[in-house]
C-alpha cells in the first residue's frame, strides 16, 4: 500500500495522567498493525513530533484524532482547537476528555486553592518564598510563557465539537483496538460508521450486565470503605454495602472491578439515556436505605438516616469521581478561601 | 417535528384563582408570548369546570383543531378526570391534556398579585412545554373475579360478607380465631342503647354461618397475596383442628372431659379456665370446637385422647392426624377488617394492672358484667366474693397520651360511661369517672352521659398519676389509692376506692404493618392502614380492589365499624357490578434492553408490582398492579424505568419551560453545564 494513502491517525494528551496511550500501546502486537494501516501524523508519546509539524498540515489532513486528557489550562485548549482544526474525526478518549474524570474533581474548588495546596500547603515541600507559577517571565533569553491555569476544568466536548468517545480510564486495549479495527475499516473500505456523537468503544447499558455477582434485592444499613470488610466472592457488592458504580455506569470494560472485589469507580461514565451519572447513583442509594423503622438501637429514624450517611465518606468524589465536569451540580460557586496556615 | 396545537384555558374558580392572580393578563400573555411555542388559543373563564367551561374547550378542540391542552385551574387530584373526560368527548385523548394548579399551588399561598401571576406564568409555560410532548395511551382493562375475600370476622368483616352475600355475590371469609365474632362477642352492653351486645351479635354470626353464599374460613390465615384488583391469588393457610368438621356435631362433651384447663387469656381475659379442645364461647360460629396443641396432653405426651375416647359421634370426630390445609382461591376485590389489639395497661406501670389486684382491665370488667362471664354479671374484686363499695375508672388509658398514643381512641369516654352506669346499676357503690375530655358526638351519645351525670356518677377533671396500695392518711387502709390533680380545683387529692377500673385504649393489631405489606397497601405512623382519602375515599385504599374497614383503619365504635363495612361492601359491589375495570395507563415500564439487573429496585414498590425475571435477569413491572408512583423510576441507577406521562424528557421539558419564565431566559440548566467566563478563568 502507498504510504501516501494510509489514513492519518493523531492521538494527543491533555491534562492526563499518560494511561490512556499505556492503555493503547497495552493492544499488544496489534500495534504494529496499527503502523501498517494508519500513518501516524501526531502522537508525542511514541514518537517526535512538534506542534509546528501540525500546524503545518492543511485542515482537515488528520483522518481520526484520539484526543485524551481535560481541558485544564489555555495551552490544552489551544491543542484541542487546533486537532479539531486539523482533523476530520475528533475522538475524545478516555474519562478526562469524555466527562473530566479526576482532574475535574478540582471543580469543587477553586484554582486558588488549587495552587495553594500543590505549592504551599503540602509537607513534602520546600517552597520557602513561597513561589507560585507565573504565565509569564523575563528570562535572559527573552520573555517565556507558560500556559494559564484555568479555574474550571472542562471536558473535550465543552470545548469543541467531539465526533465520538471512547470512555473509560483507561479505555479497555480489547475496546481501543476493536475500535481502531472499525475506523480502518470505514476509512479503506467504506464500512459504515456509527452516527454522529455515539459512544464507541464500550456497552450501552450498566456495568451489572456484565458481572457474574449473584444479584440480589437491596436494603443497605451501613456502607462499609473497602479495607473495612472482606467482601463475600459470590454476592454483589453493594448488596453488602460496598459502594460499587455499576449500577450507574457504562458497561464495556467486562466489570474487571467487582469480579476482583472492588467496587467500580464509574469510569465509563453513565449508561445510554443518563445525563449525570453521580445523580442517578445517589438517587439509587437513597432509594434503598435500610429506613426499617423502629429501629434496634432506639434511634430515631432521622438519627438512623444520619448515621448511615455518615459512614459514606466523600460523596462528591465518590458518585462524580469521573464525570464532574459535565454534571448538572456544575462547580463550587465560590471559589474557596485559600487555607491560613 | 409537527408542531402542536395547543389551547391554554385559565380558571378564576370564582375569587379562588382571580382574587390572586390576574387571569386576564395571563391568558393574554400565554396567547401572545407562547404562541410560538404552539399555542393557538388562550382564554380564561369564572368556573372552567363547569359544563359551560367545559364547552368552550370542547368547542376549541374541534374548531381549531388543538391536538394539546393545558387546563391551569386547580389540582389534577380534584378535576383532572373532568378535563380528561372532556378532551375524550372531543375526540381527543384524554392523556393529551395537563392541568397546572393555580389555586393550590399559586392562589392560596401567595398574596402578592403581581409575583403570583409572574408564578403562574412559568408554571404555565413549563405545562406548554411538557405537555407537547404527551402521548396518547389507552386505559388497561381487567375483568373481575366475582369472588370476595373478607379478612377479619369481627362486626366490620361480617357486615361487609352479610352486605355482599346478601347481594348475591360469594364471599370467602377468614378469621384466623377458632370463632367469628371478634372483640364484640367478649362485651356486656353496648352503648349507649345498653343493647346485650350478643344478643345483637350472634344472629348475624348465625347467618354468616349458614349462608348459601359465604365460604367461612375460621381458624385459618391468609399467607400471600399476588395479582391484582380483579385476579388476586390468595394463599390461606387453615389451620388442624384436629376436629373434623364435616362429622362433630359441636354437642361439646369432649371439652367437658378434657383434663386439660388452663386459664383462657382471650376470650375470658384471664379471668376463666377453658380446656385444651375448646371453642371460645358457647354460641361460637362455627360450633366445632378446635385442639391447642400446646396444651393438649395427648400431643405433649402422647397419651390420654380422652376427648377421641368420648366423642358420641360415628365416625369419631376427633382426628390427630389432621394437618393444615393450603388453599389457593381466585378473588376479585379484598375487603380488609383486621380490628384492632387493646392497649396492654401492664404497660403504665404507675396504674398497677397486673400488681394490685383489684385494678381492672376494661376488658375484665366486660367479662365480670356478663351474665354469661365467669362471676355469671355480678360485679365482684379479686377475691371472687366480695362487692366492691366505690369504683374509680380511669379514662384515656394509653391514648391521648404521647408516652403511648396521641390519638383518641374514640370509644374509651363512652365505654368508660358505661361501666359507671354498669357498677351503679348492680352495686350501688360510689362511682368516680377521671377523665381529661369528655368526648361524646353521634347520636344519643351525649343524653347518655346527662344521664349517668343524673346517676351521681362523680367527675374528676385530670390526668391519674399513680394508683397505690400504700396507704399514708386514714380511710386508706386496705384501699386502692388514686393520686390525681383535680384541675378544677387546682389541687392534688388522693381518692380511695376498692376497684380501679382502666378504660384502655385501642392500637393497631401488633401486626399491622406485616399484613399491609402482605397485601400491598400502607399504614400510618401508629400502624392504622391508611385510606385512599380522609374524606371522600375512607374506605378505599392505594391498591385498586383492596379495602379497609373498621378499627384497622382506626379507633371507631361498632355503628362506626358496620358502616364501613357496609360501605366497603358496596363499593366492591360496584366493581363486581362492572364486570371488568379500565386501570390508569400513567405506568412504569422497564426498557428491557437498557435494564442490567442491578435489582436497585426489586424492593421498591409499595404495590408489589416489581418481579425479576430470573431467566432473562432483568426487572418486569405488572402492568395492572402498578400505580404509577414513580418511585422506580427515579431510582433507576440506569433509567431503564420509564414513566409513561412522566419520562425524563417530559419532565426536563417541563423544567426547562418553567425555569426560562421564572429567569426570563436565563440561569435554567438541566443538562451538562457550559461554564461561564467568570467561572472558567
Amino acid at each position: 500500500m502507498n504510504q501516501n494513502s494510509k489514513p492519518k491517525l493523531a492521538m494527543y494528551w491533555a491534562s492526563s495522567c499518560g494511561g490512556c496511550e499505556i492503555s493503547t500501546l497495552n493492544i499488544g502486537e496489534n500495534i504494529l498493525a496499527v503502523d501498517e494501516l494508519f500513518e501516524i501524523a501526531f502522537f508525542p508519546c511514541i514518537a517526535d513530533f512538534k506542534v509546528k509539524d501540525v500546524e503545518g498540515y492543511p485542515d482537515g489532513y488528520i483522518d481520526v484524532c484520539l484526543f485524551n486528557g481535560a481541558i485544564r489550562n489555555s495551552d490544552n485548549q489551544e491543542m484541542a482547537e487546533l486537532l479539531r482544526r486539523k482533523s476530520k474525526v475528533l475522538v475524545a478518549f478516555g474519562a478526562c476528555a469524555h466527562q473530566g474524570s479526576i482532574p475535574a474533581l478540582s471543580n469543587l474548588t477553586s484554582r486558588a486553592a488549587t495552587l495553594e495546596t500543590v505549592y504551599l500547603d503540602n509537607p513534602t515541600l520546600d517552597n520557602p518564598q513561597g513561589i507560585l507559577p507565573n504565565t509569564q517571565y523575563e528570562a535572559d533569553e527573552g520573555l517565556l510563557e507558560l500556559p494559564t491555569f484555568f479555574n474550571t476544568v472542562r471536558s473535550l466536548g465543552q470545548v469543541v465539537p467531539v465526533d465520538y468517545t471512547i470512555p473509560g480510564c483507561p479505555p479497555e486495549p480489547h475496546q481501543i483496538w476493536t475500535v481502531l479495527q472499525a475506523v480502518a475499516a470505514a476509512l479503506l473500505q467504506g464500512a459504515e460508521l456509527p452516527p454522529a456523537g455515539s459512544i464507541i468503544g464500550a456497552g450501552t447499558v450498566a456495568v451489572c450486565k456484565e458481572c457474574t455477582r449473584e444479584k440480589e434485592e437491596k436494603q443497605i444499613g451501613r456502607y462499609y470503605r473497602p479495607f473495612e470488610i472482606v467482601p463475600d466472592p459470590e454476592r454483589c457488592l453493594l448488596s453488602q454495602g460496598i459502594i460499587c458504580m455499576g449500577a450507574a455506569t457504562r458497561s464495556g470494560c467486562g466489570a474487571l472491578c467487582p469480579q476482583v472485589g472492588i467496587g467500580c469507580r464509574g469510569c465509563y461514565g453513565p449508561p445510554d439515556g443518563v445525563d449525570d451519572q453521580g445523580a442517578a447513583m445517589i438517587s439509587a442509594l437513597a432509594s434503598v436505605m435500610d429506613t426499617t423503622y423502629p429501629t434496634d438501637n432506639g434511634n430515631s429514624l432521622e438519627q438512623q438516616i444520619d448515621t448511615l450517611i455518615d459512614t459514606l465518606a466523600d460523596p462528591a468524589g465518590t458518585f462524580y469521581r469521573f464525570s464532574l465536569a459535565n454534571a448538572v451540580l456544575g462547580r463550587a460557586r465560590q471559589p474557596a478561601s485559600p487555607v491560613h496556615k | 417535528m409537527k408542531q402542536e396545537r395547543i389551547g391554554v384555558y385559565v380558571c378564576h374558580c370564582g375569587s379562588n384563582i382571580a382574587g390572586t392572580v390576574d387571569v386576564g393578563q395571563l391568558s393574554s400573555w400565554a396567547a401572545d408570548a407562547l404562541e410560538k411555542r404552539g399555542v393557538v388559543v388562550a382564554r380564561d373563564y369564572k368556573f372552567m369546570c363547569s359544563s359551560l367551561g367545559q364547552e368552550l374547550i370542547k368547542s376549541d378542540i374541534v374548531e381549531l383543531s388543538l391536538t394539546r391542552v393545558v387546563v391551569a385551574a386547580c389540582s389534577p387530584h380534584l378535576h383532572e378526570k373532568t378535563f380528561r373526560t372532556a378532551c375524550q368527548q372531543a375526540g381527543l385523548n384524554p392523556y393529551l391534556m395537563e392541568m397546572v394548579s393555580l389555586r393550590e399551588h399559586v392562589a392560596w399561598v401567595h398574596s402578592d398579585k403581581a409575583l403570583a401571576t409572574q408564578k403562574a406564568k412559568a408554571l404555565i409555560s413549563g405545562a406548554v412545554e411538557r405537555v407537547a410532548l404527551h402521548e396518547p395511551l389507552d386505559p388497561i382493562s381487567v375483568p373481575i373475579e366475582a369472588t370476595t375475600l373478607v379478612v377479619g370476622a369481627g362486626i366490620s368483616g361480617i357486615q361487609a360478607a352479610l352486605e355482599i352475600a346478601d347481594a348475591g355475590q360469594k364471599v370467602v371469609l377468614v378469621e384466623r380465631e377458632p370463632s367469628i365474632g371478634g372483640h364484640m362477642a367478649q362485651l356486656d352492653k353496648t352503648f349507649p342503647t345498653l343493647d346485650c351486645s350478643a344478643c345483637i351479635l350472634t344472629p348475624k354470626m348465625v347467618t354468616v354461618g349458614s349462608h348459601p353464599n359465604i365460604n367461612l374460613l375460621t381458624w385459618s390465615e391468609v399467607e400471600a397475596v399476588d395479582g391484582f384488583v380483579g385476579q388476586f391469588t390468595v394463599t390461606i393457610r387453615k389451620k388442624a383442628r384436629y376436629v373434623r368438621e364435616d362429622v362433630c356435631t359441636g354437642c361439646g362433651i369432649c371439652m367437658e372431659k378434657c383434663p386439660s384447663k388452663l386459664i383462657d387469656q382471650v376470650y375470658e381475659a384471664g379471668l376463666g379456665y377453658r380446656s385444651a379442645i375448646y371453642r371460645p364461647f358457647p354460641q361460637a360460629i362455627p360450633k366445632y370446637p378446635v385442639i391447642d396443641k400446646a396444651n393438649c396432653i395427648y400431643f405433649q405426651r402422647g397419651k390420654c385422647k380422652a376427648c377421641q375416647l368420648f366423642c358420641p359421634t360415628t365416625p369419631n370426630a376427633i382426628d390427630f392426624e389432621q394437618e393444615d390445609q393450603i388453599l389457593q382461591l381466585t378473588v376479585g376485590n379484598i375487603i380488609l377488617a383486621t380490628g384492632y389489639d387493646l392497649f396492654d395497661a401492664r404497660r403504665i406501670p404507675q396504674y398497677g394492672y397486673g400488681r394490685l389486684a383489684n385494678v381492672f382491665s376494661s376488658l375484665e370488667f366486660e367479662r365480670l358484667c356478663n351474665a354469661a362471664g365467669p362471676t355469671e354479671g355480678k360485679i365482684l374484686l379479686r377475691d371472687g366474693v366480695s362487692q366492691p363499695e366505690s369504683v374509680g375508672i380511669i379514662h384515656c388509658v394509653g391514648s391521648r397520651d404521647r408516652n403511648y398514643n396521641n390519638y383518641c381512641s374514640a370509644i374509651c369516654c363512652m365505654q368508660s360511661l358505661k361501666f359507671a352506669h354498669l357498677v351503679k346499676e348492680r352495686t350501688g357503690a360510689k362511682v368516680t369517672n377521671f377523665y381529661i375530655d369528655i368526648r361524646t358526638p353521634y347520636k344519643d351519645y351525649d343524653e347518655f352521659y346527662q344521664h349517668v351525670l343524673q346517676e351521681k356518677v362523680e367527675f374528676v377533671r385530670g390526668r391519674v398519676a399513680e394508683v397505690t396500695d400504700a396507704a399514708r392518711r386514714p380511710g386508706e387502709e386496705g384501699k386502692l389509692i388514686i393520686q390525681v390533680e383535680d384541675t378544677f380545683i387546682g389541687k392534688q387529692r388522693r381518692i380511695p376506692v376498692d376497684m380501679v377500673i382502666l378504660s384502655a385504649g385501642i392500637e393497631p393489631r401488633h401486626d399491622s404493618k406485616e399484613v399491609s405489606r402482605k397485601f400491598g397497601i400502607s399504614c400510618n405512623g401508629s400502624g392504622f392502614f391508611t385510606e385512599l382519602h380522609p374524606k371522600l375515599d375512607p374506605v378505599a385504599t392505594m391498591s385498586k380492589g383492596i379495602f379497609i374497614a373498621g378499627c384497622a383503619q382506626g379507633p371507631k365504635d361498632i355503628p362506626a365499624s358496620v358502616v364501613q363495612g357496609a360501605a366497603a361492601a358496596a363499593r366492591v359491589l360496584g366493581t363486581i357490578q362492572q364486570k371488568s375495570l379500565d386501570l390508569e395507563p400513567v405506568l412504569a415500564q422497564v426498557i428491557d434492553q437498557k435494564c442490567s439487573g442491578c435489582r436497585i429496585c426489586s424492593n421498591l414498590c409499595p404495590f408489589n408490582a416489581i418481579g425479576f425475571d430470573l431467566e432473562r435477569q432483568i426487572s418486569t413491572i405488572n402492568p395492572a398492579l402498578c400505580q404509577g408512583c414513580g418511585t422506580c423510576v427515579s431510582a433507576c441507577p440506569s433509567h431503564a424505568i420509564s414513566g409513561t406521562q412522566f419520562s425524563t424528557e417530559q419532565i426536563l421539558a417541563q423544567l426547562h419551560g418553567l425555569l426560562a419564565e421564572s429567569f426570563n431566559g436565563n440561569g435554567a440548566r438541566t443538562q451538562s453545564p457550559a461554564f461561564s467566563q467568570a467561572e472558567l478563568v
